[in-house]
């Protein structure tokens, strides 16, 4: 992974610096809270609805187990001893004090670590494809990409007060496995016509209000020029974009109104225009970044029989919680962070520390977050796998649901969030326990729920097979349902099936889809292929049946 | 008397803008609308001349009249408008302005001046109430940057600019 320099120390040391200047004069009433707020938004925190929140930054994902460990001393000691994986890679604390931030921020810049720019309108993490460089369909390993444009980004001076905020997802694999078609800017790697690498760009991809898929401004762009090139659409942004309505300010709504090819033109002409001043990105800078991402020391080993003769537990775990890696021998676990009766992507700090020394056995030290929120041990040896699931298994990490139903996304909602209409906890344990049975489970396949407590869409209820939004109605938490929304290659916008239902409701709903879907399969179709094939409607007449309360 | 942040010295402003008092002043910063509307007016006054930009007023407009013009100010009318960012860098960068390049309005605080050093403005007219002294500190809260920059501040880059 990728290791600081003694320039990357300087400045996040330099930044805490600044930040605990910042605190001390807002606590001295020297800043108001207007000049406080985007201060502290740039360094990941908010005033929530109980206590500050502190989004932590983890660049791409990528966690050293020295890092994990620091995490989980940092929960323990100014918050509750717990932490939550966010869509976004990274991971919020939900009651630190606000005078004490400053420390948590000097003991993150020890381990490498930061908060810089994970909320505000700046560019935020860079995140990426959780199976970066070990997938088998993988193009190039997208994380030497994403760090050298993290560094680009990090206090821009010229884009560090953009008119909202702006994320940038890389992607080495035609399965999009980092959404990349719903960020403000989705590079997609190719190999071009001579074997060099280069990028598909796309723009004005976003969830939230009026959702966009992003589209393609530049067919093929030379890793040389990547730099210069963003930097061009973040000066056309950066001038045009609107700034007189927080609903239409993400770069989505400047490329709908000029439309995506006026856009590109514009892009391009700024790219010619500023190629004399704009960074340059020279080969030796590449490769010093590349070279910190270089493949593990593997073993020479063979593929194994890992489930023959081993239980039928071990044997769900490892169809459904292990994925297949480039390397024989090897094979990634995920880290499920979606036990029934847990909330989606919380994790405690005796967890953190159990899972780093398992990491460090089985795993070079490594651990990476998931866009689904769930860790992923990315390089184990298959000798180890039933010796692994007998340890997760032990804490609780390593129920066999990944890709199923409750393998689900979920933002924190009402009860943490200040921006949220309604809970989605009460939710999601409704929907735990109601599709409890793992077999039925099974049966149902792939099957991707994403829920958001608002219309901001942290949980990417947009493009979930399922959707579910919160909504508020006469003060009462309400849900609206969507289906046939996707972000994984085939990126698509799901469609509202009809009323919102109350939260009551929201399981039994769900289950009447579902078993709609069982009703009208064909052999082997998954649930978002069926939603495809025919549409809404009939899931819609079904939703709806038992319950007269959603009138 | 208004005083500015130049170049680390807190400096009384020998500049004047169009309808402050001293209809007479040598130095006359003058908005680029009017600019715009009769240049012939303001280029053939005797003393020096400046123009100031509005956060939406696009650059490329002033681009003829810059070699005429001693000093362009740019507004910042809260700290979260960052247009007057890239107006700054494309005068310095794209047009080669090298006159006083001037950040002003109530987005010009001790939080900002490391960023507009970096985007090439060299003059600063803080923001009400703003202390020039701590301002001032501010622009050495950092001594390394990760992208390309004015040659204002002595910073330490992985990479010489291009």
């Amino acid at each position: 992974m990728y290791r600081y320099d003694e320039l990357d120390q300087a400045f996040v040391e330099q930044r805490v610096a600044e930040f605990r200047d910042q605190t001390r004069r807002f606590l001295a009433g020297e800043l108001s809270e207007e000049q406080f707020r985007p201060l502290r938004l740039r360094n990941g925190l908010y005033i929530q609805r109980h206590a500050p929140m502190l989004r932590i930054a983890i660049p791409y994902g990528l966690l050293a187990t020295a890092q994990l460990r620091a995490l989980a001393d940092i929960t323990r000691r100014y918050d509750r001893g717990y932490g939550h994986f966010t869509t976004r890679q990274n991971l919020q604390l939900n009651w630190p004090e606000l005078a004490r931030v400053p420390d948590i921020l000097a003991e993150l810049a020890t381990v490498q670590m930061h908060c810089i720019q994970t909320s505000g309108n700046c560019v935020r993490n860079v995140t990426a494809d959780h199976l970066a460089g070990i997938a088998p369909d993988e193009v190039d390993d997208p994380r030497p990409y994403c760090e050298i444009v993290r560094q680009w980004a990090t206090l821009h001076p010229e884009f560090t007060y953009l008119p909202r905020k702006f994320k940038i997802a890389i992607t080495g694999s035609p399965e999009d496995r980092a959404a990349s078609e719903v960020h403000d800017i989705g590079l997609q790697l190719r190999r071009g016509a001579d074997g060099g690498i280069g990028f598909t760009v796309r723009v004005g991809g976003g969830l939230g209000r009026a959702p966009m898929i992003g589209q393609v401004i530049c067919e093929f762009l030379p890793l040389a020029d990547l730099l210069a090139y963003l930097e061009a659409i973040l000066r056309v942004y950066n001038r045009h974009g609107r700034r007189d309505n927080i609903h239409k300010a993400r770069i989505k709504v400047l490329v709908k109104a000029l439309g995506a090819a006026r856009f590109g033109s514009e892009v391009e002409a700024e790219w010619h225009a500023g190629r004399g001043a704009a960074p340059s990105l020279p080969a030796a800078e590449i490769e010093r970044v590349r070279a910190c991402f270089r493949p593990q020391p593997y073993a020479q080993l063979a593929d194994l029989d890992v489930t023959g003769g081993r239980e039928v537990r071990f044997q769900a775990w490892y169809r459904y919680n292990t994925r297949p890696h480039k390397v024989p021998g090897y094979r990634a676990v995920f880290v499920a962070l979606k036990a029934h009766g847990s909330i989606p992507g919380d994790m405690t700090a005796a967890q953190m520390e159990a899972v780093a020394a398992l990491a460090d056995r089985v795993s070079f030290g490594l651990v990476r977050t998931t866009h689904t929120q769930n860790l992923l041990l990315a390089d184990v040896p298959q000798r180890e796998l039933h010796s692994v699931w007998r340890e997760l298994d032990a804490l609780g990490l390593a129920l066999p649901n990944i890709g199923t139903l409750t393998d689900l996304i979920a933002c924190p909602g009402l009860d943490f969030c200040s921006l949220a209409n309604a809970g989605t906890h009460a939710v999601v344990r409704d929907l735990q326990q109601r599709f409890d049975d793992l077999d039925y489970l099974y049966d149902l396949g792939e099957l991707e729920i994403k829920m958001s407590g608002c219309m901001n869409a942290c949980g990417h209820h947009h493009v979930g097979h399922i959707g579910i939004l919160g909504v508020d109605k006469h003060g009462e938490e309400w849900y609206q349902i969507s289906l046939g929304g996707s972000a994984n290659g085939f990126t698509a916008l799901g469609e509202v099936i009809g009323p919102s239902v109350p939260q009551r409701e929201v399981a039994a709903t769900i289950e009447r889809i579902v078993e709609r879907y069982r009703a009208l399969r064909t052999e082997d179709e998954r649930f978002i292929d069926t939603v495809r094939r025919v549409g809404i409607a009939p899931f819609a007449a079904s939703a709806y049946a038992a319950h007269p309360a959603a009138a | 008397m208004r005083h500015i942040l130049r170049r680390r010295e807190w400096v009384a402003d020998d500049w004047r803008y169009l309808g402050e008092e001293a209809a007479g002043a040598e130095a006359l910063i003058v908005p680029l609308a009017e600019l715009r509307q009769d240049p012939a007016r303001w280029r053939t006054r005797p003393g020096r001349l400046g123009v100031r930009l509005g956060p939406a007023d696009r650059v490329e407009e002033l681009a003829p009249e810059l070699p005429a013009l001693a000093l362009v100010a740019v507004e910042f009318p809260n700290p979260g408008d960052g247009r007057g960012y890239s107006s700054g860098r494309l005068l310095r960068t794209r047009y080669a302005f090298a006159g006083e390049l001037r950040a002003l309005g109530a987005g010009v605080r001790q939080d900002q001046v490391f960023l507009l050093a970096r985007c090439g403005f060299d003059a600063l007219e803080l923001a009400a109430g703003e202390d020039p002294v701590a301002a001032c500190r501010a622009l050495d809260r950092y001594d390394v940057a990760y992208q390309p920059g004015a040659a204002l501040l002595p910073l330490r880059y992985r990479q010489s600019a291009p």
